[in-house]
């Protein structure tokens, strides 16, 4: 009896935590597609009141939000590649018996978890070497994850080294084992590793708050900070905004989902890898 | 002699490896030993070696400020919060999820209560903001209902700590829970199947046999949680942060960005910086030595 019980409450319970989730969002995606005087007053819970598509015209006819966009879309796909090509190249030398002394190289960027710089001395570093305001601050001082690094590495080590040998027997070099037999194995792992850098890059806004103070330069998620802070500024604030949107909350919330959307597109792929990718994670730990 | 022979028959592997250890020295070692700037009065042109030393000045004013001792009662005072909530939640959450039969249920909740995860701090605080708004926030409307006045949530500090609590329970319960799932998938069903021959209820056999099944992974956990337990994470914080509510919200890390990015002052928030540090380094060391004498289990 008490287990039934039990199980009313967690069901329940469940669904009224998936709910909590999940309706913000639908009141997102409302108030974007209602009338300024509907969200006003206060009328717009989780359907659209008085549809229309005004916001998502103000967003897109929006020079500044493209430019910021296609900034974020570069360094999301240029970051990636960057992340995939030097985590791989140092995970898979690290996973090969062969390379001796390859424990120092682990100690070495562990000790980096454990111990990591203060804000000014890095900002220094990216200012002495020339990177400040430059769109490489986004992508070069986040090249290697250490986590992602053991996740990778902990892949390469599973290749049964038979493979290699033999690859080698044959003739090949270690740069062509690597990238004929040991990456088109990791398709998988490299997978899981690119959708999280790839959603790191996207959703970087720290690091350009630090290093850019180029209007031009800001990806999206600067330019959406700046635009749901407007609210406060409403009196003196933007004008054209004001008159082009009558509802600041109305374009807001169409901005939110214009950054949001490309992330949700992944996520169904995402959500395969991730699972896996944080087991191989935590085996290693 | 041989040794360098070995290595040489596979210098490609060590020609691989350089640029990522090259990106280590560089921007995780060389920013470290730039700490030492905390000791001079620094200044951007003259560098390192024209900066004058100044010894522990930075340190005294710092713990003299009537600001700092505020800034970092607020840190810690949030870092509790967050230990209390955000760390006990997705245990009890994978236990719920745990006792759920219906695998098509769960699938749908656990794709649900994840996806937070993959937001932004940027737009998790403008979904919060958005529907705590005062005039047109959902909440305030159903506050409405029951003939209550509009509360303005992000415009008093009374309630900034809930809206940063509540706002990372949000965004990661879910994914919290993945780590806790893997570990009770790992327990033998063998265990419960002799408990239940023994009588043991079901509440009997989470006392005795799921909890200790999760107690090295509950452990490691708390222990890397102690370590970050002044980074309380500038993001989050930043994004909440409005001039009405600063006296409540203001932490080290949003602190050391103001007073040393906007403000130039150097030498004074890379002090604060690498206090956080240490402060964080000595939790650490403290828990792992108490969790080895009690549990055996331990970070290092």
């Amino acid at each position: 009896m008490s287990r039934k019980l039990f199980h009313i409450f967690n069901y329940s319970f469940l669904t009224l935590l998936g709910l909590m989730m999940f309706l913000p969002f639908m009141n997102v995606i409302a108030q974007s597609l209602s009338s300024a005087g509907a969200i006003d007053r206060g009328e717009v819970m989780f359907w659209p009141v008085e549809f229309t598509t005004r916001y998502y015209e103000y967003v897109f006819d929006d020079v500044s939000i493209w430019r910021a966009f296609s900034v974020t879309v570069y360094i999301t796909v240029m970051g990636t590649l960057i992340n995939l090509i030097m985590t791989a190249s140092l995970a898979y030398p690290l996973s090969r018996q062969e390379y001796v002394g390859r424990t120092y190289i682990l100690i070495f960027v562990l000790m980096t978890m454990i111990f990591s710089a203060p804000l000014i001395p890095q900002f220094i570093l990216m200012r002495e070497v020339g990177l400040v305001n430059t769109l490489w601050a986004l992508m070069l001082p986040t090249a290697i994850s250490a986590f992602n690094l053991f996740v990778l590495r902990s892949f390469f080590a599973q290749i049964p080294h038979e493979l290699i040998d033999s690859s080698r027997i044959d003739g090949c070099s270690e740069l062509r084992t690597l990238w004929s037999i040991v990456l088109p194995l990791s398709k998988p792992a490299l997978a899981t590793v690119g959708i999280f850098y790839s959603v790191t890059n996207w959703n970087k806004y720290m690091d350009a708050l630090y290093y850019i103070n180029d209007v031009k330069k800001y990806p999206l998620q600067v330019k959406l900070r700046q635009m749901l802070i407007t609210d406060d500024l409403t009196d003196t604030g933007n004008l054209a905004f004001e008159a082009a949107s009558q509802s600041v909350q109305g374009v807001q919330m169409a901005v939110i989902l214009v950054a949001t959307i490309p992330i949700i597109m992944v996520y169904p792929f995402l959500q395969r890898y991730f699972i896996k990718g944080m087991m191989i994670g935590s085996i290693k730990s | 002699m041989l040794r360098m022979q070995y290595m040489w028959k596979y210098k490609a592997l060590y020609f691989i490896s350089i640029p990522g250890i090259l990106f280590f020295l560089l921007f995780k070692y060389v920013p470290l030993f730039g700490t030492v700037i905390a000791f001079q009065n620094y200044n951007l042109f003259t560098g390192f070696k024209g900066s004058p030393w100044v010894g522990l000045a930075h340190f005294k004013r710092m713990f003299s400020h009537y600001d700092f001792l505020r800034i970092l009662g607020n840190t810690l005072i949030l870092g509790i919060y967050d230990m209390v909530f955000a760390f006990t939640a997705p245990i009890v959450l994978a236990l719920l999820l745990n006792e759920v039969r219906l695998a098509f249920y769960k699938k749908i909740v656990q794709t649900i209560i994840y996806a937070p995860h993959f937001l932004s701090w940027v737009i998790v605080s403008g979904i919060f903001v958005g529907v705590l708004s005062p005039s047109s926030g959902v909440v305030n409307t159903i506050i409405g209902w029951f003939g209550m006045e509009p509360i303005y949530f992000l415009g008093e500090d009374s309630y900034i700590r809930t809206i940063l609590v509540s706002s990372g329970l949000w965004r990661d319960i879910g994914w919290g829970t993945i780590i806790y799932l893997a570990a009770l998938a790992g327990i033998n069903p063998d265990l419960y199947e002799a408990a239940e021959m023994d009588g043991a209820s079901r509440w009997r056999q989470t006392l005795a046999i799921t909890l200790p099944a999760l107690l090295p992974v509950i452990t490691i956990l708390f222990l890397l949680k102690i370590g970050d337990f002044l980074d309380y994470g500038f993001e989050r914080v930043f994004v909440f942060q409005n001039p009405l509510n600063l006296q409540n919200s203001e932490i080290l890390d949003t602190y050391i960005y103001k007073a040393g990015l906007k403000q130039m002052q150097y030498s004074y928030a890379t002090a604060i910086g690498l206090f956080k540090s240490v402060v964080g380094l000595t939790l650490l060391s403290i828990a792992n030595f108490m969790s080895k004498k009690a549990t055996g289990e331990s970070l290092y």
